[in-house]
């Protein structure tokens, strides 16, 4: 999706203001910044502010928190850092507003120690998100959290950072699994 | 196959090379009191032969018991008079000799005598029937070098059993079923998701196994000799870590349904769920001890990970490691004596042995990644995972720690070895 100068601007402020958080991959502040010249502000875009704020079309909306589907957690932990109670909150809000709607919610553990073990902590990750979804008005029916343990890591290097990005949530929607 | 693959003994003597086999095999220790004995070559065709002789050779120096003493070309036959001073003079306390004849309908029949040269006499000898097909030969070596390990040591030999692990390569995953020895590797299953604890049928005919082609971790069974697999357990949340009652009916797995991932029991076809286990943190790696009393299992109840057991049945939870901080992924022995479990010392893990008796503990290995344990149904190896230059490789490691072995897969990452029952 092409993003206008402001959007890509909001992005980069927002990545540097969460400079403790793993960047996404698909959010590069440099590759949109090399397009500057080329993009102006879309009309398709514009339409996005007016939007439902918690409608299915966010979900796609860089610009909204919908759009921001990972969340970290530090080595061991399954608790929600600060950091993503605002998206955490988006996203029970969408669930609360769409009840036909259902979410795929993959729990990740880094790759050290039993691949058995870590696919109980990937769990505890994904259940952990789940409830606080249902404690904030989402449906039982609505959620399944699942638990990929170490098997499909974002980033397959031996680092601290590498195994930071892998200890995480990643929200999916209907359609999306 | 796709990648040539060769089979490669690193010992000292003149060890058999084998082409087109799937994992190299790399000794890196062995036994102290080692038996010399010498597998002359055998009387008949000189192909097979030789296609056999390397077989039985290779099995036995691997397996860390055996000193190979030079036999020298001649061949010598199955009832050939064997001269006994000659071979005490070359320090051979046992000696091989064999014949192969041809026979009408194109098979071969293959006899070979066990000669004990203290006692100066024959100890044992069989015949087998095979064709001259590759995996044919295989299999007769094997079930030759079998008979000569089980009456040399006094334990049943482990070389005609076979291994399954996880082969993953870019972007593929394949479950694999190779001889003990790695050779003849076959794919059970490939896909583009991974596929995580395999676990053999007590009869060796089915691999249950966790594969999550379905986005999420769900058990599978798959018959090995129709291909045709069924869902064992597909509930919501997440389905994992399958493990066999000794009489093959129940599998003991993980579910997260109720919250969790807790422990319980579901009849192999997929029927009759029952939970096993309530806890509030983590219950999972179950393994039933050999005599189906009890399942072992891992769990963060106390805070850390953790090697408990409770009964079969259900009932109450004793906890069984208590040193360091985490100790998971139990596997008690064929004979139920000890369990083999992967300790973390520090930021490394190793393969370690418990006296269940005692409490006594044995760390095996100076790798530093090991994963998943698995004994031979001897008792006498355990096979695991590990990596080495950022590669999972499988290792194997005797009980008592002095025989090692690295298993490895060109250009390949090789995981989740699990070690099938004896071959009926």
């Amino acid at each position: 999706m092409r993003q206008s100068l402001v959007l890509a601007t909001v992005t980069a402020v927002f990545l540097a203001a969460c400079s403790s958080q793993p960047p996404a991959p698909e959010q590069k502040p440099a590759a949109v910044e090399e397009r500057q010249g080329s993009t102006v502000a879309e009309p398709g875009m514009i339409k996005s502010d007016k939007m439902d704020p918690y409608g299915l079309a966010a979900l796609k909306d860089p610009n909204s928190i919908l759009s921001k589907r990972n969340i970290f957690f530090d080595f061991d932990q399954y608790v929600i850092k600060d950091e993503f109670k605002p998206l955490v909150e988006a996203h029970a809000k969408l669930l609360l507003a769409n009840p036909s709607v259902k979410m795929l919610i993959q729990g990740n553990a880094d790759e050290r120690g039993s691949r058995e073990y870590n696919l109980a902590l990937g769990q505890k990750r994904a259940e952990t998100v789940k409830k606080a979804l249902l404690l904030l008005g989402a449906k039982e029916d609505q959620i399944e959290a699942v638990s990929l343990g170490e098997e499909k890591p974002r980033c397959t290097g031996q680092t601290e950072e590498c195994f930071a990005q892998n200890r995480r949530d990643d929200i999916l929607y209907t359609g999306e699994y | 196959m796709k990648i040539l693959r060769t089979i490669a003994l690193a010992l000292l003597s003149s060890a058999a090379l084998n082409a087109a086999a799937q994992l190299t095999i790399e000794v890196t220790g062995a036994g102290a009191n080692r038996i010399p004995i010498a597998i002359a070559n055998f009387e008949g065709d000189r192909v097979i032969s030789a296609a056999l002789t390397a077989v039985i050779r290779a099995d036995l120096e691997r397996s860390g018991t055996f000193n190979l003493i030079d036999p020298g070309n001649a061949a010598i036959a199955e009832g050939a008079t064997v001269n006994y001073d000659d071979w005490r003079g070359r320090k051979a306390d046992a000696v091989v000799t064999g014949s192969i004849s041809a026979s009408a309908d194109g098979r071969y029949e293959t006899r070979f005598r066990l000669h004990d040269v203290q006692k100066q006499s024959a100890i044992a000898g069989q015949s087998y029937m095979h064709t001259p097909a590759p995996s044919q030969l295989r299999t007769a070596a094997h079930r030759i070098a079998d008979v000569i390990y089980e009456k040399l040591t006094g334990e049943r030999g482990v070389f005609s059993t076979r291994i399954a692990y996880v082969v993953k390569s870019t972007g593929r995953y394949e479950l694999q079923i190779a001889d003990a020895d790695g050779a003849n590797p076959q794919t059970a299953l490939g896909s583009r998701e991974p596929i995580i604890s395999p676990s053999w049928s007590p009869d060796g005919g089915k691999l249950a196994y966790v594969s999550f082609e379905a986005k999420k971790p769900v058990v599978y069974v798959h018959d090995l000799a129709t291909g045709r697999r069924h869902v064992a357990a597909n509930f919501k949340g997440s389905n994992s870590a399958p493990a066999w009652s000794p009489d093959g009916k129940k599998l003991a797995v993980v579910l997260t349904k109720d919250g969790g991932s807790q422990l319980y029991l579901v009849n192999a076809d997929g029927s009759g769920i029952v939970r096993l286990a309530t806890s509030a943190g983590i219950d999972t790696e179950p393994r039933y001890s050999p005599d189906g009393q009890w399942i072992y299992f891992t769990s963060d109840r106390g805070g850390g990970p953790q090697i408990y057991r409770l009964p079969a049945s259900g009932g109450d939870v004793q906890r069984i490691t208590f040193e360091g901080s985490y100790n998971v992924t139990p596997r008690p022995s064929p004979d139920g004596k000890s369990m083999a479990y992967v300790a973390r010392d520090g930021g490394t893990f190793h393969v370690t042995l418990m006296d269940l008796a005692t409490k006594q503990t044995q760390v095996l290995t100076d790798s530093v990644k090991d994963e998943s344990p698995t004994f031979s149904p001897n008792g006498r190896m355990i096979l695991y995972a590990t990596e080495v230059g950022g590669r999972g490789v499988l290792a194997a490691v005797s009980s008592d720690g002095r025989v090692k072995q690295k298993l490895s897969v060109p250009a390949a990452d090789v995981r989740e070895p699990v070690w099938g029952p004896y071959v009926k």
